[in-house]
């Protein structure tokens, strides 16, 4: 008995520290957002900037972090349905296994937003808009920028390595996807190796590591789903003996700070922007949703490509 | 062992030995690691091929043995504390959170604080995690999985806090070496871990603590009838574990140069448990085996690795993992041994 009164103890103090969602009365738009951790500099440029924007359009913000797992993410959105917040708002885990809660949140009548990652539903209702980026189209981008780079140095075949992020999440799949379209219509690039480094600067390090161990010099050119991972493998590169940048061209997606200052030092060649500062446009959306306004189902952020020439120039413009 | 018969006899003294060797609680654990290198080196071309380069060796080998460190030392924690029938599950947030302080404290170029006193100071934090777990399960008697719980959220919730939950990058050179530098040839990470084992080996087979320690684990409350102050010794274990998940947690900021709250060690506490148990440490506590936990981290490693070489597509990573883990946990099954043996 008294061992499982300290368990529960003990348990409710876990779970207090773990979920303390403030509970305010909510006057304004009330906006339950779930983001999917902090796993990168551009989640948290993406972070900063909604709860700027919602701060600047005096909007009531619950915020979530799922630290990457969907289970943390399932449990936010019931926890906003149940204290009926105006909009929900979430940046998916992964794609798939959302029905349930999704559908819950409609029966609720409580619109739900998507920014920066899509899911995959069999009925589309489910949520009103999808604001982001195009994962596809980097991965294309990407794609373009080495067919460029493969015609400028004398159409040789390269060996290229794959740093894919997290297993079954939609920025993943599509700049694989993306990448993988573009680039075979020269069939001299050729992807020798494709492991997932989760996003993550250490996974993306130890990855490289391995693919320089089995490699070796045959890798002429690294294409990391995302910055950090990058930045990871440019140190693995480094330890190995080799130039980043210069023996292996390396290319990233995403368009960090990191990034920049890795291009202006010469050893990243290329990072393609996903543009993070969704804010203002998600609360923008939201607003026009409840006031009843139509809002368009996708909604596509501008975004460029920054090859390492321009690096320098552009890193003070960086905001993220 | 069919060891019957007069004909093979003079061989049934050297089968017996065999046989013995062949019992011996770390054969398993290291015939699953040979087993992993030999898949190695007969599908990864090169495997075992070292060169030296810029004065230390280069190769597979020393990559495995350099990223096993941080999980090696955690295993050395997690072992004592197992061995006490507890179970340590904050070890990833006190890495998360002694690397966000030594990044914070050293900051840019130009360390703000100096080194010394910054790897002092995030070890002093993970003392003081060790503290709290250790007074939470022996002070207080909280279950040691819920104890170790409530540290688990809130260690990792405070590295975000102190970060503002960024990546703090570390650009002061000699910092980098404690994760990624070399001595003699071979990455110091190594050193530490070697150090680290040294020192708990002796604690544990030259004085009565490994004795001590076996004996909460078998039964506490014998043990505190027989005058052992079990209380002190529990605390003690949960202190030594996050020193480690400490230690563990400066080398890979050190390693990547920055420290990522969010990710750093994350899961870290599951390897190490997982490296305990494939090292043939019952989780029921009393006996324990710090060798045992060392190879088990070898071999969570050389399979991460051999993974990444072999091409294995992500999605079936996770597979490839949890069936080389079944059957090295299910060889070390009595149960199953006996299962084998009653229908052969």
């Amino acid at each position: 008995m008294i061992i499982t009164r300290r368990t529960l103890l003990g348990a409710a103090a876990a779970i207090a520290c773990a979920a303390a969602i403030p509970a305010f009365a909510a006057k304004p738009l009330t906006i339950g957002f779930s983001q999917v951790g902090a796993e990168s500099e551009w989640r948290t440029a993406n972070t900063a900037s909604i709860k700027d924007a919602a701060k600047k359009a005096a909007v009531n913000l619950k915020f979530a972090d799922a630290q990457q797992q969907q289970q943390n993410q399932v449990k936010a959105i019931r926890s906003f349905i149940a204290q009926r917040v105006d909009v929900i708002a979430f940046s998916p885990v992964v794609e798939t296994g959302w029905e349930t809660v999704l559908r819950e949140a409609k029966n609720a009548k409580i619109p739900v937003i998507l920014t920066d990652r899509a899911v995959k539903v069999t009925d589309p209702s489910l949520y009103v808009s999808f604001i982001g980026s195009d994962f596809v189209e980097e991965g294309r981008r990407a794609g373009r920028w080495l067919l460029e780079y493969a015609k400028k140095n004398g159409d040789k075949p390269l060996n290229i390595v794959e740093l894919q992020g997290t297993t079954g999440a939609a920025p993943a799949i599509d700049r694989k996807n993306g990448f993988a379209e573009v680039i075979g219509a020269n069939p001299k690039l050729k992807v020798i190796r494709s492991q997932t480094a989760d996003f993550t600067r250490a996974k993306g390090k130890e990855v490289m590591e391995a693919f320089l161990k089995s490699e070796g010099k045959k890798i002429n050119v690294l294409y990391a789903h995302n910055d950090d991972m990058a930045i990871g493998a440019i140190q693995a590169i480094e330890e190995a003996g080799l130039k980043p940048g210069k023996d292996i061209i390396i290319i990233s997606i995403d368009g960090v700070k990191g990034a920049f200052e890795a291009m202006k030092a010469g050893k990243l060649n290329v990072t393609v922007e996903c543009n993070p500062l969704l804010g203002p446009t998600l609360i923008q959306t939201a607003q026009d949703v409840v006031a009843g306004k139509p809002v368009p189902k996708r909604i596509v952020v501008n975004e460029g490509v920054f090859p390492a020439e321009v690096a320098a120039k552009e890193l003070p413009n960086r905001k993220y | 062992m069919s060891t019957t018969g007069a004909t093979v006899k003079p061989s049934a003294q050297a089968a017996a030995s065999r046989a013995a060797l062949l019992q011996h609680p770390l054969v398993r654990p290291l015939g699953a690691l040979v087993a992993l290198l030999l898949v190695d080196a007969f599908l990864v071309p090169g495997f075992f091929h070292l060169e030296v380069k810029e004065g230390h060796l280069y190769g597979a080998i020393i990559d495995i043995l350099n990223r096993a460190a941080p999980l090696m030392l955690a295993a050395l924690g997690m072992t004592l504390v197992i061995a006490t029938r507890g179970i340590d599950i904050s070890v990833g947030a006190v890495v998360a959170l002694s690397g966000t302080v030594s990044a914070m404290l050293i900051g840019g170029s130009e360390p703000t604080t100096p080194m010394a006193l910054a790897l002092a100071a995030s070890l002093g934090v993970a003392l003081l995690c060790g503290l709290w777990n250790g007074v939470l399960v022996a002070g207080i008697k909280l279950q040691p999985i819920v104890a170790t719980l409530i540290l688990m959220v809130a260690g990792r919730g405070l590295a975000q806090l102190l970060t503002d939950g960024q990546i703090v990058t570390v650009y002061y050179e000699p910092f980098f070496f404690l994760g990624s530098g070399y001595l003699a040839g071979l990455p110091f990470s190594l050193f530490v871990v070697a150090a680290v084992f040294a020192v708990t080996l002796l604690l544990v087979k030259k004085t009565a603590l490994g004795l001590f320690i076996q004996a909460v684990g078998i039964n506490p409350v014998a043990a505190r009838l027989a005058g052992l102050r079990t209380a002190t010794l529990i605390t003690f274990v949960y202190v030594f574990c996050s020193a480690c998940a400490g230690l563990a947690g400066m080398l890979i900021t050190s390693n990547i140069k920055s420290a990522d709250a969010n990710n750093a060690g994350l899961l870290l506490e599951l390897d190490a448990i997982l490296a305990v148990t494939l090292g043939g440490t019952s989780l029921a506590g009393g006996k324990f085996s710090l060798v045992g936990s060392m190879i088990g981290a070898l071999i969570i490693q050389t399979l991460t690795y051999t993974i990444y070489s072999l091409g294995v597509p992500p999605e079936v990573n996770m597979v490839v993992k949890s069936i080389v883990v079944f059957v090295v946990c299910i060889s070390q099954s009595s149960e199953f041994k006996n299962i084998l043996r009653r229908s052969a």
